[in-house]
């Protein structure tokens, strides 16, 4: 089964990555019984369909989707994935960050695509907690890379006061 | 200046860590060219036409004696004993080995020093006044906002990976030494009739392939909401700006297309859920970083010292250097002092290791252990007291670091160009070198008075050449170095992109143009007009005519319609 990081951990998954293929229309792509996570295309034109299935919810987002189109259902899905096309695509960062900050999505949200471990600091700080790592990559190395550094100076969807604040707090204490 | 507390340091340290792991991987073939690339950059490493190049942060400019003397070691033991100062005010060094980086990067954050965001596409080395903390006509020190945005911008977690590198610079003066419109945010520090700390926030300035001045965005943005703005501007370009085409994913491409009115109200509209939140600023946190740029302990002296004086009448050489390259000081008996680093047959903005360590020792001596490098890539003393300007000049003179060129023709801004850099199309420090000794004549360079004269080896323009009254831009045609001419651009308040003047020179003719330039002002100056004066009032005409008199163009008219496709792309 593959594997992905979650949670700081290493975990066996099985939600599957539902993608449209060439001939594949939103309308005519075959759903699977199993956990999958749709295109928000198909979110779109099947959502009746889909809410009515016994399974589980999920969603991706690619880069350049954003997730407002989602802010209705948010507290429906169980995964939303947010896909980097490629690694230096860094659109999908905000896109966490809104689905955290701005519409309070309290469920997993994913890192498909190019997820590489030099990247994945930055990833967890904008509110992503699960990484699909890129296949031909180490994942129990790349668990290191959530761990880069200990501090950080912005509020982010991990930490929602700047050093500035918490350097006073710490003070006040 | 701003000192690190042990989280500002532990947050170095474990940068070096990240990096040192990540080149290890590198080495280990486990992470691939292109999966470094981008990592490097954040950390300042090019790899370049003869090896890497290391671009070190010096943020806003500001360096400690110790920090400079630490440069010039690693410039010895890890280079060649030469750093270059850049438009960013930042350092370079050209020689360094790949391998050897980490340590670089190590020695750098023992002196509170890195090479962090000086590349890639994320919010880079924020820039502003040389002269801050002393200009006579500053409204509050601009170090404070710097740092509170080098703070911000480090380690952004959401604008890592932007569409394009972004440039801000901050001015807290009347006079704008620092571009502010050249660049992707240029912050104005205003007081409004409240006395109220605020800025003029200009978007979407940029030079490059297409120069365009900032435009205004925010009349008045109080200071406390200065990192929530930036955070909702940053948003709007991180998720719409375009990645299909690197030429035109800068800011000023996409609010070019919405229009200036569209892009703030998207700006507004994010920025409605930003404000008021945790990242506004309280004044506690201003206060914080305003104390570690609390003015030195300036003495209480005479406006005039009478020896200085002295020595201005019976010393023609000295009364030069002080006419070019000493500045009004706010505090009376003291002076700021533009070192230059443009002396006849280096290439503009480079310091050797030796020359380091004088500049280091003349800080210790009479400016209070601190220096800035300015955009202009000389070095300014800040808090030089006016009785020792003398001895101060004798020493610099030993070092050549007192050529009396400062604001003149040969005060170059210029590039490393295609000797050094593999993005440049043509060579630019041979460009410099041919106009200095074009020009070597200091009273022909005092008669020609005010002027500035930029050179960049390539559509980039790190040698700022738009905004110079004569750009000069190297261009490849067929393999072959050609240099197109601009004419009245200028810095400052009134900050004007130049325009070319028509096709492009050979190498070899452009020391002779700028002559014919030069001479078309001198014949129609009227009194006390600088050549840009007399250029906006004559027009461009009668430059242009004289530029192209007898040299015949009409070879490579056809090359030249690609070229102004290059130009415009």
């Amino acid at each position: 089964m593959p594997r992905i990081i979650k949670n700081e951990s290493i975990v066996d998954d099985n939600w599957q990555v539902l993608t449209l293929a060439e001939g594949d229309t939103p309308e005519s792509l075959r759903l699977p019984a199993e956990p999958a996570l749709v295109p928000l295309a198909v979110w779109l034109t099947r959502r009746d369909e889909l809410i009515a299935t016994p399974a589980p919810l999920g969603v991706w987002l690619d880069s350049h989707e954003g997730p407002e189109a989602l802010a209705a259902d948010i507290a429906r899905f169980a995964v939303i994935g947010v896909n980097f096309p490629k690694f230096t695509d860094g659109r999908s960062y905000s896109t966490a960050r809104l689905l955290r900050e701005r519409y309070h999505y309290a469920g997993e949200i994913r890192a498909l695509g190019d997820v590489l471990q030099d990247q994945i600091f930055y990833m967890r700080r904008c509110g992503i907690d699960a990484y699909a790592l890129r296949a031909n990559k180490d994942i129990d190395k790349a668990l290191a890379g959530l761990r880069v550094f200990s501090e950080t100076y912005q509020a982010a969807a991990d930490q929602p006061q700047p050093l500035f604040r918490r350097r006073f707090a710490r003070e006040a204490a | 200046m701003y000192r690190y507390d042990t989280t500002d340091q532990r947050i170095i340290d474990e940068r070096v860590a990240q990096y040192r792991d990540q080149m290890a991987r590198h080495l280990a073939g486990e992470l691939s060219v292109d999966e470094l690339r981008p990592l490097r950059l954040q950390n300042g490493l090019y790899i370049q036409r003869h090896g890497p190049m290391l671009r070190i942060a010096i943020p806003y400019g500001m360096l400690a004696a110790a920090q400079l003397r630490k440069l010039a070691e690693i410039s010895r033991r890890y280079d060649r004993g030469v750093g270059h100062f850049t438009t960013r005010q930042n350092m370079q060094l050209n020689w360094p080995q790949l391998e050897e980086t980490p340590d670089i990067l190590g020695e750098l954050a023992s002196v509170e020093m890195h090479a962090v965001q000086t590349s890639g596409n994320c919010v880079r080395n924020i820039t502003t006044d040389h002269f801050a903390g002393c200009a006579p006509d500053e409204i509050t020190d601009p170090r404070p906002y710097c740092e509170l945005l080098r703070q911000w911008s480090t380690f952004h977690p959401e604008f890592a990976y932007l569409p394009r590198k972004f440039k801000i610079a901050v001015n807290a003066a009347a006079d704008d030494r620092a571009v502010i419109r050249a660049h992707d945010i240029g912050l104005g520090l205003v007081i409004d009739d409240t006395g109220e700390i605020g800025f003029r926030v200009f978007v979407g300035g940029g030079l490059g392939r297409t120069p365009i001045l900032g435009k205004l965005i925010r009349e008045f943005l109080p200071r406390r909401h200065l990192l929530s703005y930036l955070d909702a501007i940053l948003r709007v370009y991180n998720r719409y700006g375009r990645r299909d085409n690197m030429y035109k994913a800068r800011i000023k491409i996409l609010v070019q297309a919405l229009g200036i009115e569209e892009f703030a109200r998207q700006v507004d509209a994010e920025w409605a859920y930003l404000q008021d939140g945790p990242t506004t600023v309280p004044d506690a946190e201003f206060a914080r970083i305003a104390h570690h740029f609390a003015p030195p302990p300036w003495e209480t002296l005479p406006a005039e010292d009478s020896a200085h004086a002295a020595r201005l009448s019976s010393d023609k050489a000295f009364a030069n250097w002080v006419k070019r390259c000493v500045h009004v000081h706010k505090t009376p008996g003291y002076a700021a002092v533009t070192l230059s680093l443009k002396a006849p047959g280096v290439a503009p903005g480079d310091i050797t290791d030796a020359q380091m360590l004088a500049v280091a020792d003349l800080a210790d001596r009479f400016s209070f252990g601190e220096l800035r490098v300015t955009h202009e890539q000389n070095v300014v003393l800040a808090d030089i007291r006016q009785r020792d300007l003398y001895e101060v000049w004798q020493i610099a003179r030993s070092h050549r670091l007192a050529t009396a060129n400062i604001g003149l023709l040969t005060d170059m801004i210029c590039c490393p160009g295609g000797d050094l850099c593999a993005l440049a199309n043509a060579r630019s420090i041979p460009i410099a070198d041919a106009v200095q000794q074009k020009f070597d004549d200091l009273d022909y360079l005092y008669d020609i008075g005010d002027i500035s004269l930029n050179i960049s080896g390539c559509m980039n323009s790190c040698g700022h050449h738009h905004v110079a009254n004569i750009g000069i831009l190297g261009v490849d045609k067929n393999n072959e170095e050609w240099y197109q001419i601009t004419v009245g651009g200028q810095q400052g308040n009134a900050a004007t992109i130049g325009k070319v003047i028509g096709p492009s020179f050979y190498a070899q003719e452009v020391p002779l143009v700028i002559e014919a330039l030069i001479d078309v002002y001198r014949e129609n100056r009227g009194d006390s007009e600088r050549f840009i004066d007399t250029l906006q009032r004559i027009g461009i005409e009668p430059f242009k005519a004289r530029a192209y008199a007898g040299r015949d163009r009409r070879r490579v008219a056809k090359v030249d319609s690609n070229e102004k496709e290059l130009v415009n792309a």
